[in-house]
């Protein structure tokens, strides 16, 4: 039956949400752009070492399945990882100066851009080799199951292991599809499919490129796609598929077709891509998207096109502005703050956290401060 | 003669021994189109077609593993590893595979395969991008590991690597990729692996090092008392490691300091020092020191200058050597 020209489609599942959820999801992808933009002009200040890629444009993905799922869920990630930190609850300070590499970091400074890690969060790193983290996926889920089971402690769970479309091809990944199958680990595999794994196209790239649904297929995983540009969608349709992954304790598999607006790092020429795509996809940016809903400005085709809901147009203007100055204000804040942390002390950090316990003989130990001999000299 | 960078050198190198044989063929994730992480395989691609200079999928095993493949059916592949810290997941292809075909196959089989690796820190790269692994492979008997401290050397060995018969991994110091320009000749030439080279000749005491680390023996080297003669010797071949050179300095200068980026316990650091007491003792004036990495992870960009061995260190340790 083709429905009356003029009746709405059935209410979404965000639709029913209150406003106040719906608005911190804006909040949230906000927050993340701001924080990327800053991160990159310090970057270039040469404030912040290291490598550093940023998820300008992705920020759909990180906000809308961890939104899906609870505080106490594992997540694990690749290197491109300040949203997912930030959407799990750590604050803009500690990623800042962790990128700093300053004591307050989140990982006093050890860690840097790709590898934020937030045990309170339940975040459990993000990974420089790209894949490794698809492994430790299956085991923080299998964990998670044998907690639940065997030692008959919480609830289930399921573990939110992202990895980028070039992840697809390693080794890792394949054998965890594998492992996670078998032993029905929870474990929901997120590919971030920004359609580039550096300057490799995933045509380029992977096999079945345009329908990844059969490489879930192979291990018996269940697979959904996802327009990852629109965070209403992703947990319309993520929210389903992961309770049902929880409630029967089985792995998942998830095409978040998304796209990074920045080069791969922060020194990419980017001959692999022309303007007009980026600007194609910066058409449909997820946080424009969202605003316009919120705000219902009603002159806009696209709020008019969706049954109204009832935070549709619950955002005043001002209080949108307000919301855009806090954010600003916020990540200034977490600048100034990295900038006046203490950078970590040589003598002191160089040879902690290598070992549970201080070892010795560790070689900088016995000589790295200054002045001190050699003992045999 | 052309003033080159170590990365031109090598570029130049790939494109002559490319030209000279078509069994030599590039592969590895971006070296075709975008012409490598660090740009070192620009061109090629361009020049010697998309069958020659292959831009893989993220697939380090694979890669390594297709090229061993490739070098047993008498390819001559020469994989691109992006960082020293991505050979993790290829590990088993190299070490169990590449490096034990020769004995596994009792010589029937022969694997010419050059595996090109940046390596080291000094860029204010995290760990994983920094580190110097070189000791691990040198350890895995099968393999030849080199490498280069400057443009002309980094020509004269990759071209020896890529014709020997048997799988050479190729470490390219990444801190001095573009840190000074030399003379390289235009021509083909060859420098031997398993030969170290007197940067400088000396009497007093012998400084042994390689990679990015020879530039900071020079600086060190700079500041040291006019009075006090020093070797430099720069090992270019980690493995097989050329005892002669090393030995008859040492005998020489009966002091010996020893400086490299890798973690200092069971380093090349350690072989080397093991090697001058078998073969020098009775010429030893003093205990060998080593002038290394800590024990630790490779740290985060703030603590990296902390963590590898600069010209203060190195010459701290030559006096403490030089006055024992
Ligand atoms: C094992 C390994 N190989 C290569 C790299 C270098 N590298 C870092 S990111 C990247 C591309 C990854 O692309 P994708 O997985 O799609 O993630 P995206 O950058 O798009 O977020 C590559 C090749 C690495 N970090 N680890
Ligand atoms: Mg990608």
């Amino acid at each position: 039956m083709t429905p009356a020209p003029n009746a709405k489609a059935a209410p979404r599942l965000s639709d029913t949400l209150p406003a106040s959820t719906v608005t911190k999801w804006l909040r949230d992808m906000m927050l993340i752009r701001e924080f990327e933009l800053r991160t990159m002009a310090a970057y270039q200040q040469a404030k912040i070492g290291g490598f550093c890629h940023v998820y300008i444009g992705q920020e759909a993905t990180a906000v809308g399945t961890i939104a899906a799922v609870n505080h106490d869920d594992p997540v694990i990630t690749a290197y491109r990882d300040h949203g997912h930190a930030l959407a799990r609850g750590m604050s803009s300070r500690a990623c800042m100066a962790e990128m700093y590499g300053k004591t307050t970091g989140c990982a006093k400074g050890k860690g840097g851009s790709m590898h934020m890690f937030d045990k309170p969060n339940h975040l459990y790193g993000g990974h420089g080799i790209v894949g490794a983290q698809t492994g430790l996926g299956v085991g923080l889920a299998f964990a998670s199951r044998y907690e639940w089971e065997v030692l008959n402690k919480g609830s289930k769970k399921v573990c939110l292991c992202y990895l980028g479309d070039g992840a697809l091809n390693q080794g890792v990944f394949h054998e965890s599809l594998n492992l996670a199958g078998l032993y029905d680990a929870p474990v929901i595999y997120i590919v971030e499919n920004n359609g580039y794994s550096m300057g490799t196209s995933i045509e380029r790239g992977t096999t079945m490129a345009h329908d990844l649904s059969v490489k879930a297929a192979a291990y018996g995983i269940d697979f959904i796609e996802i327009d990852g540009m629109d965070v209403c969608t992703i947990y319309d349709r993520f929210k389903p598929f992961a309770d049902d992954l929880r409630e029967r304790q089985r792995p998942g598999f998830v095409d978040l077709k998304t796209y990074r607006y920045q080069g791969h790092s922060m020194s990419d020429p980017q001959k692999y891509r022309t303007k007009e795509e980026v600007a194609d996809w910066q058409q449909r940016d997820s946080i424009d998207r969202l605003a316009h809903l919120l705000l219902h400005r009603s002159d806009e085709p696209r709020a008019a096109a969706i049954a109204p809901s009832p935070w549709h147009g619950s955002l005043s203007e001002d209080a949108y502005k307000q919301m855009q100055k806090e954010i600003r204000e916020e990540v200034r804040d977490a600048i100034d703050f990295a900038e006046k942390s203490d950078s970590p002390d040589p003598a002191a950090e160089l040879y902690t956290d290598v070992y549970a316990n201080p070892q010795p003989n560790l070689s900088p130990l016995r000589e790295y401060h200054h002045g001190a001999k050699n003992p045999l000299l | 003669m052309a003033n080159l960078t170590l990365v031109q050198a090598i570029n130049l190198a790939l494109a002559q021994e490319m030209e000279l044989d078509d069994r030599v063929i590039l592969l590895g994730e971006d070296v075709g189109k975008n012409g490598g992480v660090f740009r070192v395989t620009e061109g090629l691609q361009a020049r010697f077609g998309e069958s020659r200079v292959i831009d893989s999928p993220l697939a380090e095993s694979g890669i390594i593993g297709t090229a061993i493949g490739m070098a047993m059916a008498g390819l001559r592949p020469i994989p691109e590893i992006q960082f020293e810290g991505f050979l993790g997941p290829a590990y088993d292809q190299i070490t169990n595979h590449a490096a034990r075909y020769r004995t596994r196959s009792r010589g029937s089989v022969t694997i010419p395969l050059t595996i090109r690796v940046p390596v080291g820190g000094g860029i204010h790269a995290p760990e994983l991008h920094s580190d110097s692994p070189e000791a691990i492979y040198a350890h895995t008997p099968g393999l030849k590991v080199v490498m280069p401290s400057s443009p002309y050397d980094a020509k004269g060995l990759l071209i020896s690597a890529i014709r020997d018969p048997d799988p050479v991994i190729y470490f390219e110091p990444k801190r001095i990729y573009r840190a000074f320009r030399e003379e390289v000749p235009e021509d083909e030439y060859t420098i031997p692996i398993g030969e170290a080279k007197v940067v400088e000749e000396g009497t007093d005491l012998t400084l042994i090092s390689w990679g990015a680390t020879v530039l900071q023996c020079v600086e060190a080297m700079d500041k040291l008392p006019d009075d006090l003669s020093v070797e430099l010797i720069d090992l270019r071949t980690i493995y097989p490691i050329d005892i002669d050179r090393i030995t008859e300095s040492v005998k020489k200068t009966g002091r010996c300091v020893v400086a490299c980026e890798a973690p200092k316990t069971a380093s090349m650091a350690a072989e080397i020092a093991t090697i001058i007491q078998e073969h020098c003792f009775l010429h030893l004036r003093a205990p060998v020191q080593r002038v290394c990495g800590f024990d630790t992870v490779m740290p985060y960009y703030k603590l990296e200058l902390d963590y590898l061995p600069d010209a203060s260190k190195i010459g701290e340790a030559v006096m403490q050597c030089a006055t024992y």
